[in-house]
């Protein structure tokens, strides 16, 4: 594995981010869905709830990832092979391992973008909380982390559904039910607890949300870091994979 | 020498579309490629570049294994892939030196750059982004970027489709240039530009190789016979025309002009033109045909 083929990936990646519309589109639009969540909206603005914490920012932002990641990432291989630059990537003294990883890297980056410019929020009730600084640093940390790790997890599920389809559509559709999916629905199965009884708890951690929360709380678990990484290693070597079986 | 492919086979389903092919090119050689649409050109070429699997035979690239050690195969080939995919959205420059990234030429990157700029006449078009340009300035960006690395062996699919009359010269003459100290296999549609850049010819059909000889040797391959065609201002009765002597066969063609094949090499314009003279028939046209490798093309693959 050759971090200077990476690297070159990893750029003309982001060079592609943002000479066409999808970088500047997404750091935009997220930060002004989160502002107007945050700040505008009378429900769930933080100056009318009284209350100087970014608990609802942390809430909400996972949701909008499902939607905002698999729309930056749809893009990653489905146009490579449609375009047929994937035989110039091919043929060069790359693997596949380092293509993937350059893109995924990238996407990342990207998503790293966005989720910066809402340290200023952060900043904010900051100084708003009475006295200023009395907000509960370490579980503010502990849920940036958890959503990076969880934009991580993302970027790997959006860029795995990119390489085992050609149409970008369809490959955006299944990374956000993917995304959805893993980020949820465990919890809703855990809810049955009829059948499954003392197993609840377990099934709910398979979740990503259980182990988001978990982090949030303010403490870096190695059991969350594990799970994170396993899901993350998971995608990224199915996209390998996929990748390879394109040529069989 | 520098490629080698034994008994390559590449099956598709029930479909044979390379069956079996076995050459070899050295260094300094400039091969042509030829086959009608769908013999397996382009798929034997995917095949030595690395980018599809053969399902059974081997392929060596300067000693290099294409299916167990891609790797270094790819390092010593520059591709020139049929369709020339290219990254749309960006610079000329930016496009290429991502692919000199990938080389990793590090230090002589932009010195490379603007060697492959002057070389493939892209000066004036070096600004751009590569889906403003034209598809001749497109094809010379996808042929930039396979030389770009200095690499041993060329390939290139079909390298001069696109392209205009003048910037076919150019191309032309720099493979040939190319191939004094690189190995270089390209494909072509185009007779005359095989035989006119290329050492050697091969000729795919089916999947299969039904000719692998030097130009000139190709060419004479058939080359006893002479054709001749001729034109004349009034017409003329066939039966007339069988009483020309050292004539084999003769057809009309559409525009009233006559195909004559002489017997056995013999230059028959003589004889047709006592024959115009003896029945006071005008000459419009006579001209004595060489026997192209299209003519040998078309045998061929028939």
């Amino acid at each position: 594995m050759s971090p200077r083929n990476m690297f070159a990936i990893f750029k003309k990646e982001i060079q592609q981010f943002f000479s066409s519309l999808v970088g500047y589109v997404a750091i935009i639009v997220f930060l002004a869905l989160l502002g107007l969540f945050l700040w505008i909206f009378p429900d769930s603005n933080v100056l009318d709830t009284g209350f100087a914490n970014l608990d609802y920012f942390f809430y909400v932002t996972p949701k909008v990832f499902c939607i905002l990641i698999p729309a930056i990432t749809m893009r990653s291989f489905a146009e490579e092979i449609n375009t047929g630059t994937i035989e110039l990537l091919s043929t060069r003294p790359v693997t596949e391992l380092e293509i993937v990883m350059g893109k995924y890297l990238a996407a990342l980056a990207l998503v790293l973008m966005t989720i910066l410019p809402t340290l200023i929020y952060f900043y904010t009730i900051y100084h708003l909380a009475l006295p200023a600084g009395n907000v509960d640093i370490g579980g503010v940390l502990g849920s940036y982390l958890g959503l990076l790790f969880l934009g991580a997890v993302f970027v790997a599920i959006g860029i795995f559904s990119s390489a085992i389809t050609t149409n970008q559509i369809v490959a955006f559709i299944l990374a956000v039910f993917l995304c959805f999916a893993l980020y949820i629905s465990f919890d809703y199965i855990a809810q049955f607890s009829t059948f499954l009884g003392k197993y609840d708890y377990l099934v709910a951690s398979l979740g990503l949300s259980s182990h988001y929360d978990a982090m949030g709380k303010g403490v870096i678990d190695t059991r969350d870091v594990i799970y994170f990484m396993s899901v993350i290693s998971l995608f990224i070597l199915s996209t390998r994979t996929a990748l390879s079986s394109r040529r069989w | 020498m520098s490629v080698k492919v034994t008994n390559l086979t590449k099956i598709y389903g029930t479909q044979h579309a390379v069956d079996g092919i076995s050459f070899e090119v050295n260094k300094g050689e400039v091969l042509g490629f030829l086959g009608p649409n769908g013999a397996g050109k382009s798929t034997t070429m995917k095949m030595l570049t690395c980018f599809i699997p053969q399902t059974s035979g081997s392929a060596l690239v300067c000693g290099f294994d294409t299916a167990s050690e891609p790797l270094e195969v790819t390092k010593k080939i520059g591709y020139l892939p049929e369709s020339n995919p290219l990254y749309y959205d960006m610079y000329v420059r930016e496009y290429l030196e991502f692919m000199a990234g990938l080389h990793k030429l590090g230090s002589i990157t932009q010195q490379r750059i603007n060697e492959m700029i002057e070389v493939t006449g892209l000066t004036e078009e070096r600004k751009k982004k590569v889906g403003q340009l034209s598809k001749g300035y497109k094809q010379r960006v996808g042929l930039a970027q396979a030389m770009l690395h200095n690499p041993e062996v060329l390939i290139l699919d079909e390298p001069t489709s696109g392209l205009d009359p003048n910037q076919l010269v150019e191309i032309r003459s720099l493979i040939k240039q190319l191939g004094k100290d690189k190995t270089v296999i390209f494909s072509s549609h185009i007779m005359q530009e095989v035989q006119a850049v290329a050492d050697r010819v091969i000729i795919i059909n089916k999947g299969k190789i039904v000719a692998d000889d030097s130009t000139e040797k190709l060419q004479s391959r058939l080359g006893n016979e002479v054709v001749v065609t001729v034109e004349f201002k009034q017409t003329v009765d066939q039966a007339l025309l069988r009483s020309i002597t050292g004539v084999k066969s003769f057809e009309k063609l559409k525009d009233g002009k006559w195909n004559f094949v002489s017997e056995s090499g013999k230059d028959i314009r003589e004889d047709i033109f006592n024959f115009a003279k003896e029945k006071n028939l005008t000459l419009l046209h006579l001209n004595k045909e060489e026997y192209s490798l299209e003519e040998v093309f078309k045998q061929l693959t028939r």
